[in-house]
Order: structure tokens, then sequence, then C-alpha cells
């Protein structure tokens, strides 16, 4: 009587151990648990290596505003390398021409970029597929010889570009230059993603995923579609926008060769290999984006971007849907219950 | 038996869609497939072609196929007419027949097929320049048959040949499969939605439902079986 | 006047280039629904090979026939051993697959042959053609060759059992599979033919631009302009938008003032962007009416 009824039970018991795994519990903890670490680790780490890890978070921000954009809602863009430019002069102008603080300097640069990205987002509502990929490539390729005209020198220092200095610690924290910008930059990011994962998980999340998966029928369902897909270009491009200020800060300098379309591909490639549609691996994707081709030289200077593809390559046949598709997939096999 | 199939499943992904089938096909027969819709009909014909992903036995001469690729399948004399017919709209009619013939070389004979086939289909002749995609629909449904004739196959599958066209065509088409059989020995597999048809061309048919074998046996019995009368038969 | 046409006529000149890189990448996008945003690299590595192999000692020609042959057969392996496996992973994942392969050639080319520029030899000599400033001779050839490739390639796919079958396994893979046609290898065809298209390109704009591992970004991304400008699903379409494109190219360059070399790919862009707003699927292109 009794040997029935513990296989009946184990099945049941490993099942509700799987739910366990991946419920909201659990995830708060691992959550909460990243968050300690990137607390505490400015305090073991060089200065070097905290600011390659603020640059990691300000790659995943802009990663973000492209999932946002192309993972969540289907629109597809190469012109994020724009956004993220504009963000970085709109904060190098205010704070060299009119001495803005740093801080102000990121509402205003978010709302410049959301703006931009509404006014290209009307247009882009035409556009399908590649057509809109080319279109947003014409902008990012646009913008380093926007920046580099003649007559807007006295404003965006032409190919000299500006340079900036990195702000002080306020008054009173231990805290030299380099890591309160990255305590800055983490708060920064922490209230973006979780504005992100809000968004995502509301109405208006489905609604702008429904537009990505059949805007026929999301149409249909009495989404305005129009609406939706315009102001989502707007706020992927304040978040891409946003990362391009923290960015600026960060090195110190803008001009107008680190804002081509190279950058746009590879936030692109962050995407993918982060996982599309994934607000975790948005941060993988940054983690890559900056050092996988630091490590593709320091094997060969002249080889770095074959072996930088190479490792592309690998990642993509290994795992397609990139480190989130992996994770979910090692959760699927973990929970997975082998039928009879 | 030229095709034997044997516990036949198919599965589109994870789902499942048929459960073990069973049956056969002779040399120079006609057999008909009956169900409604989603019964699985032309999951059959797909997993015959190698499109969906299969366990179990399918024998062609005797040979095995399944897990073959759809192209050497087609190639070993087997003519799938898909649901939707699968006509290359953008080009002519006459590069549609020539298609039809990809897997052959004898030029010559080629040309004389294409006459052929306009001797049975005599309005395809008239359009031969026109692409396939401003035909009717029966027209459409006749070059996809006479697509797959220029394979001279030895089996012939025809999914829902009666899809959309007006019954007077319809009684036409099937005339025409009728005489094809005859004088070509073309053997054919063909799955209907339209029983009252499908029982008056076929000699044997069998009857789906969710992906299983529920009833088999000569057309006319099946014809006469009280249920089948009743859901398929309207009488 | 004379300005004009000059500037016309060498518009027309680097079009065809452009019109012919537009004419290989919608010939991979009618196979695989897929921009191949490598093809300018692996047409500069084909440049590279036959600039190898004059530097070698070699005749013209017969350094112009190896590269078209490794073109071709590079174009197929590419394919079958890159691109097969994963066509079925996301359309964003594949695309990632295709910027990788452009960083391994950009970087291999950079490294086996480095990046100061190189000339590169042209078969018909620079002067000016029939004596007068119009065009020159090489201008003129660049045209010609052209013009040749699109005619063997019209009656190719019009004219040949091949060619009937490669455009039935685009048009319609599922259907081509039906009647017997090995859709897999018309697709690695498809590449082979679009490599060795590249590799031409490639070999008639490097006299004009100078070869190093970074010639044909802007080629190649005229050729895009072009294509989607014609229509993606128009070859005709896409040569047509490569003419165009380079026309505009060089009329804008010329006649508008402050826009000097810097800003002449910024002019071309806008312009086609302002063209897909007006006709989103291209001056030639079909739009795709789909049925819910």
């Amino acid at each position: 009587m009794t040997m029935p009824s513990r296989e009946a039970t184990e099945p049941l018991g490993t099942a509700r151990r799987a739910a366990a795994i991946s419920r909201p519990g659990a995830r708060y903890l691992s959550i909460g648990a990243a968050i300690a670490v990137a607390l505490v680790l400015p305090s073991v780490a060089t200065n070097f290596v905290i600011f390659q890890l603020t640059l990691v978070m300000v790659y995943g921000l802009a990663i973000l505003g492209l999932n946002l954009l192309t993972g969540f809602n289907g629109q597809f863009s190469l012109g994020h390398s724009a956004f993220y430019g504009i963000g970085a002069y709109t904060t190098a102008i205010l704070m060299d021409k009119i001495d803005l603080a740093y801080y102000w300097t990121l509402p205003c640069s978010g709302a410049v970029c959301f703006l931009v990205g509404v006014v290209f987002g009307l247009p882009a509502l035409r556009l399908q597929g590649l057509y809109l990929a080319l279109a947003s490539f014409a902008l990012a390729a646009a913008l380093p010889q926007i920046l580099k005209f003649q007559p807007l020198e006295p404003l965006t220092g032409g190919v000299q570009g500006i340079v900036l200095i990195k702000p002080d610690a306020p008054a009173g924290l231990p805290l030299n230059p380099d890591q309160w910008l990255y305590y800055f930059t983490l708060a920064v990011l922490l209230v973006m993603l979780a504005g992100a994962a809000n968004l995502v998980n509301s109405r208006t999340g489905r609604a702008l995923m429904a537009i990505r998966d059949h805007p026929i029928a999301a149409a249909a369902m009495g989404i305005n579609t129009a609406l939706y897909k315009t102001l989502t270009f707007g706020l992927s491009a304040l978040y891409t926008g946003i990362a391009g200020t923290l960015g600026a800060i960060a090195v110190q300098f803008v001009a107008p060769d680190s804002f081509t379309f190279f950058l746009s591909i590879s936030f692109l490639v962050g995407l993918v290999i982060g996982g599309v549609a994934s607000i975790p691996g948005c941060l993988v994707g940054g983690l890559f984006v900056l050092y996988v081709p630091n490590l593709a030289e320091r094997v060969s200077t002249g080889l770095a971007g074959a072996i930088y593809g190479c490792i592309m390559l690998l990642v993509i046949f290994v795992m397609p849907s990139g480190a989130a598709g992996l994770v979910r997939f090692a959760r699927a096999f973990a929970t997975a219950r082998p039928a009879r | 038996m030229m095709l034997e199939v044997g516990g036949l499943c198919a599965f589109y992904g994870q789902n499942q869609a048929l459960h073990g089938l069973d049956f056969g096909l002779a040399e120079r027969g006609i057999v008909t497939l009956l169900g409604a819709n989603g019964a699985g009909k032309t999951t059959t014909l797909r997993a015959l072609c190698g499109m969906v992903r299969t366990t179990g036995e399918i024998r062609f001469d005797g040979k095995p196929i399944g897990g073959r690729a759809t192209e050497e399948i087609v190639r070993l004399g087997i003519a799938h007419v898909p649901d939707g017919r699968g006509t290359f709209v953008r080009m002519t009619v006459e590069e549609n027949l020539q298609l039809g013939a990809m897997t052959r070389r004898d030029r010559a004979q080629i040309a004389r097929d294409i006459e052929e086939v306009y001797g049975h289909f005599p309005r395809l002749r008239e359009r031969r320049r026109q692409a396939a995609g401003t035909l009717s629909g029966g027209e459409q449904q006749m070059l996809a048959v006479g697509r797959a004739l220029m394979l001279r196959p030895r089996l012939m599958l025809l999914d829902e040949p009666s899809f959309g066209l007006a019954p007077l065509i319809v009684t036409e088409l099937f005339e025409i499969l009728r005489r094809l059989n005859h004088e070509l020995g073309v053997a054919m597999l063909v799955v209907e939605q339209n029983a009252a048809l499908a029982l008056d061309l076929a000699e044997h048919a069998y009857l789906l439902e969710t992906g299983r074998i529920v009833m088999s046996g000569p057309a006319a019995e099946i014809g006469q079986d009280e249920a089948v009368r009743r859901s398929y038969l309207g009488y | 006047m004379e300005l004009l046409l000059q500037q016309v006529l060498a518009g027309l000149a680097n079009g065809a280039i452009y019109a012919l890189m537009a004419l290989a990448v919608v010939m991979i996008y009618q196979a695989i629904d897929h921009l191949n945003f490598a093809q300018g690299e692996m047409a500069t590595f084909s440049t590279f090979i036959a600039w190898q192999v004059i530097a070698w000692g070699q005749p013209y020609w017969l350094a112009f026939a190896i590269a078209v042959t490794v073109s071709f057969l590079g174009g197929i392996v590419i394919d079958r051993i890159l691109f097969r496996p994963i066509h079925n992973a996301p359309i964003l994942g594949q695309l990632v697959a295709f910027i990788a392969l452009f960083s391994i050639l950009n970087s291999v080319d950079g490294e086996i042959w480095n990046f100061t520029i190189k000339t590169f030899p042209t078969p018909f000599g620079r002067e000016p053609l029939f004596g007068l400033r119009l065009i020159s001779t090489h201008e003129a050839g660049m045209i010609g060759v052209t013009a040749v490739i699109l005619g063997l390639l019209y009656l190719f796919f019009r004219g040949s059992r091949l060619g009937l079958a490669m455009r039935a396994a685009a048009a319609n893979p599922d259907s081509a599979r039906l009647v017997g046609i090995r859709v897999g290898w018309m697709i690695a065809l498809g590449w082979g033919m679009s490599a060795a298209i590249g590799a031409v390109g490639g070999m008639l704009i490097a006299p004009v631009v100078f070869l190093e591992p970074n010639m044909m970004l802007g080629v190649l991304l005229y050729g895009f302009t072009g294509a989607v400008l014609g229509g993606l699903s128009s070859p005709g379409g896409a040569v047509a938008g490569g003419f165009a494109v380079g026309v505009i190219e060089n009329l804008a360059g010329t006649f508008i003032p402050y826009f000097g070399r810097d800003l002449k790919l910024t002019i071309a862009l806008v312009l086609i962007t302002a063209v897909l707003l007006v006709r989103p699927s291209g001056v030639f292109g079909r739009t795709v009416v789909s049925r819910v």
C-alpha cells in the first residue's frame, strides 16, 4: 500500500521542487544576490576594472534599449549608435558649454533622445524589416558626418570632439571618481532595469509583444499599433541615449568617430548573444561586447577580428538563442519529467 | 503492394499528429483517405513525402523510404499534389510543366509529354504562356495534376483536389483522374473531405479521426456504413 | 553641360559596380531571405587573391579567372559549412553569423596583405574613351562588363533548366522539393554565383578606389541601397537601383555645395530613405500582400 503512494508522490515532489526554482521568491533571491555582488565589487577591484565594469553596465543599458525595440516590439534597428551618440553629445555639450551638472544632463539627454526616437519612429511605421534596417542604418551612418559638419563645429567640437571631466563623489563619501561613477551608473541601471521589467510584464508589454508577433491580429484586437510602435521607438532611444550619457561621462570624451554604425552592430551582437527579449541577457551582452574583443586582441593583434568572429560563430552554433536561451533550455532540462 | 505503411507516427515539434497508421496501396490502385478537418489527412501525405518527422515503417516497392529527403522520395516516382496546389504562381503554365519534369533527362520525350498533358487538359494549352497565378482555381488544380504527371509517377498523392472548386469542374477533374489511372496505370492516394466523390473514385477507403484510422474497407462498403453516411455523406 | 554628362557617366560607371553588388545581394536574399552583409568582404578577399596572383607574375586574365573560380567555390563552401547548419536559428542569430563572417574576412585580409593601399591593374587602360573627355576606357569597361554579366545571367535564368530550377527553388522551396529539385544545392549555387559576381565587382572597382581591406565598405552600402531602392524582390530593380545610386551619389557630390566627399554617403542614404517612405517596398518591389 505504501509503495504505490510513494511512486505517486515522487514525481509530484520533484515537480514541486521544479516549480520552486522558477517561483518568484527564488527569482528575487537571485536578483538580490546579484545586486549584493555588484555593490561589493568596487572594494575589491582595481580602478581600471571598475571602469570596465561601468562600461559593461553602460553597454548593457544600451542593449536593453535596443532590446525594447527589436526584441520586444519586433522593429529592427541598425541605428542605435545614433541614439547613443546623441545622448553622449547632449551631455557633453551641456556640461561643456553651460556647465550643467552631470546628473541634470541625464533627464535632458533622455528627453532629447526620446524626441528623436519618436520623430524617427513615425516615418518608420511605413517600413518593414530590412527596409527599416536600411533607414535606421542611414541614421547611424549620418551621425558622425553631421557631427563633423563644419558649420556645427563650435557646438560639437568637430573632429576633435569634446573633453569632459569625470565628476567627483559628493562631499563626504570616501569614494574615488571611478568608484562613485560605478555606483551612480549602477543606480541608474537598476532603476531603468526595473522600469523595463515592469513595462514588459504589464499590459503594455504584452501589447508590444503582440505587435511583434502578429501585427495584424494585434491591430484587429484594438491595439493602436502606430502609437505603441512610435512610443517604443522613443523609449528605446531614451534608454540607449541615457546609456550614451553615462558612457560619455565614464570615458570623459566624445568624438564623432566613436559613434559609427559599427557601434550599432556591436549592440546588435550583444543583443543576440545575451538573448533577444531577455532583460538580464542585456548585461551578458554588455559583458560580451566589452570583453571579448579585448580577449581576441590579446590572443593575436592582427587576427583579432577573425578570432572575435569565430567566437561569435561558436556562440551562434551552440546557443542560437543566446545566453537567455541557454538558461531557458537548462531550466527546462532540469525540470523535465520523463513521462513513462 | 506498392506502398506499405506500418505504425506510422508523425510529429510537429513536440505534438504528435499521427498515432500509428497502418495502410497500403496496390499497384495501379486508388485509395482514399477520408476525414474531417484536423484528422491528419494532409499530415499523412506529408509524412509519406518526408516533409514531417516520422517514426514507423514506410515502404515503397518493398524499400524503406521513411527519413529520406523529399527530393529523393520524389525521384522514386511519387508525385505529390499538395493542398493549395503548390503552383509556381509567377511562372508560366509551360514552365510549371517543365518543372514537373525536372528530374528527367529525356528532352524529346518531355516535350511530347507536355503535349500529352495539354491533351488531357485542353484549357491549359490555351494559357501555356500565362503566369500560373492568373489561372482560375480549377485550371490551377489541373495544372498541378499535369505537373505531377510530368514526373511519370507510379504513385500520385492528391491532397483535397476538390477544394475550392465548382462542382462541375470537380466532376470533370475526377473523371480525368479516373481516366489517368485507367490509361497510364498511375496509382493514386486521394485525400478528400468530399467523401461522396472520393468513395466513387476509389476502390479502397480509410477513415481518419484525430490521427488514427478508425475504419477501413472497400469503398462501396464504407459508403454504405451508417455512421459514415450520417457524419460524412450527409444522409 | 559637359560636366553634367561627365558626372552622369561617371555615376553610371560606379553605379555599374553598385548594380553588380546589388544583384549579388538580391540573389542571396531571394534564396535565403537574408542580406549577406559579408558580400563586400568576400569581394575584397577575392580581389586580394587576384592581386596576389598578379604579384606572382601571372597575367591579368589568369588572375581574374582564378579569383572568380575560387570565389565561386568559396561561396558554396561558406553556404554549406556556415549557413546551412544554422538556417533554422532565429533571424537575428543568423544576422550575427553574417557579421562574424564579415569580421573574419576583414581581419584576415588585413593580416595577410596589410592595410597599405595597393594599386590594382585594369585591363581596359585609363585613356579617355574615343578621345572625348566624357568617360575613361576603364569606366566604359566597368559598364560594359556589367552589361555582359547581366546579359549572361538573364539568359541563364530564363533559358536554361538549371536557371529554371534555381528560380523555382527561390520562389517556392516546398513545391520545388516536390518536383525533385535539391533546394539545398540550389541555394549553394546561388551563393557561389553571388560570390563570383562580387569578385568581378571588386576587381573592377579596385583600380578606382585602390585595394585595401576596407575597400568595399562604402561600395557594399551603396549596393544594399540600390537593392532596397529597386526592391529586394526584383533583380532587375536592384540593378536599376544600383545604377541610380551611382548617379545620385555623383551628382549630389558635384553639384550640392558643402557636401564634399564626407557627406556624399549621407546624402545618398537620406535620399533613399525618402524614396522608401513614398514607396516602402522599393521602386520596383512588390508590396507583399499577406492574407490573414
